[in-house]
């Protein structure tokens, strides 16, 4: 086994693009269920109404591609507006089977053979990102050498221009959980009726929690389907959506770095397990699995880490125990 | 400064003697009209299915006093209580504080209006401070604005303003020590505490509080009832829940008792605790008998029990 290749494949993921969508998906789910308690369960069908507003726009429509992002994010809004209009005035548990449910919907509607002439069916929608790529600075030949691994130019921009996205969203969430309108948020997470009953709109500042933390997802997926110059469907599966949440609490909810932390670390463990499974059955290590089937196996490790993090590690990596152990009482 | 020292339970003071001056002359019975009415409640009903839980006709709050609502398990007082600040829907009815009506006016805006509620389980925000928990009572925060909030020089100077207060109060409610610790360390007393200072910092003209000695031990009872009174002191109206006789007794101007939904009797509370109603309502019409007692009573008296009206003791035969 070659432990080197197995550790930058894994760097070079943990840093990568990808690994940025998460982040910024995670930073917004924070913001929902870190700070405010609210569960949403369905962040991924947040970075699918980003992902296809801007892709159907261009592609399409032929609209230009600042008009695709402009459209991405008023998707993405509306959808937050239609979640939570009907049901952030219930009880939390609504909002969770609510949006468990909605992005699955999102999901069957944007794959659906019925709007295959809009929205691309099961294949998707391809080719739509080239503006973005014609106002990177980097050369055609521009590469950063990494180990065995080459970032091509194109991965560099999107990877310049997502970490920045992260440090804007984790500055913004910085100031935000320490101002006053942070605390009502963290004072509806603990019990909405007592802020009720001290002069504050509850519901509003749920909305807003809703509705910034859907935005902030919604840039997640605009980052995958510029990377990948496409948005297909299935990408946008509930899997998606418990990868955020284990990302959020292997880091810490309710710290502002959490979402950051567990994204790289996410992404390292992620690729590693995958890498190393793969090397083990190449080197025949391993014989009941086949290179294909290894791609599984670690989305059923990511379950088995969820429990066991739930379990024993509930606060993550930056979180309090001293806070956890408050609920108890 | 006096605020430190919660008034002591016998003295009389001024806005003591203000008030039940004001309430001498009121006519006891249910639903008595008051000379200066804060709150005004007419014709409200709550039904939970079959059962209906609330039927007031008509109360009226005294302003600047301490009004007492209390009633038997049952009665409906925290329902109503609910009702009266936004946090149930009646059926029917019609209420409003200060002739401003309350009909379908969301809990948060009952608060801004100057009517502040406490729960009788308590609602401290247990992963927050106790100075946070304060901070978050102050109504009008600019920094309360999501794009304001982004910005600390907007609401900072507010904010310093904002936590002098919050630390007089706690120093008043001797929480001064536990001010950075986390509001779900504190003890259950602490924790009444705590909620009835946070409501004092949205600054309400009345404080409804729903059983605020349940579960407090006897020690912290004592400061509490002080913290009730200063409330009345500084020119506030209270109306509070409460299931403990001697504290309603020491420290109302009026009581409200309530059984089974209804407004049975109104008064002083000497006057409403001497009140047969009442007793009735409390401890049953048989409260001071033994079993074999009625029964003898019963048995002796048969013929007579039965040529009244309405005999307590066999309500079924009144309706």
């Amino acid at each position: 086994m070659d432990w080197d290749f197995i550790f930058t494949a894994s760097v070079s993921y943990a840093l990568g693009a990808v690994s940025v969508a998460y982040c910024l998906a995670a930073i917004g789910l924070n913001m929902q269920f870190g700070y405010t308690g609210l569960l949403n369960f369905g962040q991924a069908a947040f970075l699918a109404a980003a992902g296809y507003g801007m892709a159907v726009m261009v592609t399409t429509f032929d609209f230009s591609f600042w008009v695709g992002l402009l459209v991405g994010l008023l998707a993405t809004i509306a959808l937050a507006l239609i979640l939570g209009l009907p049901t952030l005035r219930l009880r939390a548990d609504y909002l969770a089977i609510v949006t468990i449910a909605a992005a699955e919907v999102v999901r069957l509607i944007v794959r659906s053979v019925k709007f295959k002439e809009t929205l691309g069916g099961s294949d998707g929608l391809q080719q739509f990102a080239e503006r973005f790529y014609e106002l990177s600075p980097l050369s055609d030949t521009f590469r950063i050498k990494f180990g065995p691994f080459l970032f091509s130019n194109q991965e560099v921009w999107v990877m310049i221009v997502g970490w920045s996205l992260v440090a804007a969203f984790s500055l913004i969430t910085f100031l935000l959980v320490r101002s006053p309108w942070g605390r009502i948020l963290k004072g509806i997470r603990e019990d909405e009726d007592a802020v009720r009953s001290l002069g504050k709109n509850v519901y509003w500042y749920k909305m807003q929690a809703l509705i910034l933390g859907a935005v902030m997802a919604g840039f997640g997926g605009f980052v995958i389907g510029i990377l990948f110059n496409a948005v297909s469907p299935d990408i946008y599966a509930t899997a998606l959506t418990f990868s955020i949440y284990t990302i959020l609490i292997l880091g810490g909810a309710a710290r502002v770095a959490g979402p950051l932390l567990g994204a790289i670390l996410f992404g390292f463990l992620y690729q590693f397990v995958d890498v190393v499974l793969k090397e083990a059955v190449a080197a025949d290590y391993i014989t009941f699995l086949d290179s294909s089937q290894t791609a599984q196996v670690r989305l059923i490790l990511v379950g088995v880490g969820l429990m066991l993090l739930m379990i024993y590690r509930p606060q993550g990596i930056l979180g309090d125990r001293r806070e956890i152990a408050l609920d108890a009482r | 400064m006096p605020a430190d020292t919660p008034t002591s339970l016998q003295a009389a003071t001024p806005r003591k003697e203000a008030a039940t001056a004001a309430l001498a002359d009121v006519a006891r019975e249910p639903g008595a009209a008051k000379p200066d009415p804060v709150l005004v409640a007419d014709g409200v009903v709550r039904r939970f299915g079959g059962l209906t839980a609330v039927n007031v006709d008509h109360i009226e709050v005294q302003r600047g006093a301490i009004t007492a609502l209390i009633g038997p398990n049952g009665a409906g007082k925290t329902t109503f209580f609910n009702l009266l600040t936004g946090f149930d829907k009646p059926d029917e009815g019609t209420w409003s504080f200060n002739d401003k009506p309350l009909n379908g006016v969301s809990p948060y805006k009952v608060a801004r209006m100057g009517m502040v509620r406490t729960f009788q389980l308590t609602k401290v925000l247990s992963k927050l401070t106790v100075i946070e928990n304060m901070r978050l009572g102050a109504t009008g925060q600019r920094g309360e604005r999501i794009l304001f909030g982004l910005i600390p020089p907007l609401w900072k100077n507010q904010e310093r303003t904002i936590t002098e207060r919050a630390d007089d109060l706690l120093a008043r409610f001797k929480l001064d020590a536990k001010r950075g610790d986390f509001a779900g360390s504190l003890s259950g007393g602490q924790r009444k505490l705590l909620e009835m200072a946070r409501a004092l910092m949205v600054e309400p003209e009345l404080v409804m509080l729903d059983e605020p000695m349940a579960g407090v031990n006897p020690a912290l009872t004592q400061s509490l009832l002080g913290h009730v009174k200063d409330l009345r002191e500084q020119g506030m109206t209270v109306l509070f829940v409460e299931h403990d006789m001697d504290m309603v007794r020491d420290i109302s101007d009026w009581v409200i008792v309530m059984a089974q939904g209804a407004v049975i009797a109104e008064g002083p509370p000497l006057e409403v605790m001497a009140d047969q109603r009442v007793i009735d309502a409390y401890l049953g019409a048989h409260h001071d008998l033994s079993l074999a007692e009625i029964v003898e009573e019963e048995g002796i008296d048969a013929p007579e029990l039965l040529s009244t009206d309405a005999p307590p003791s066999t309500p079924k035969d009144a309706s």
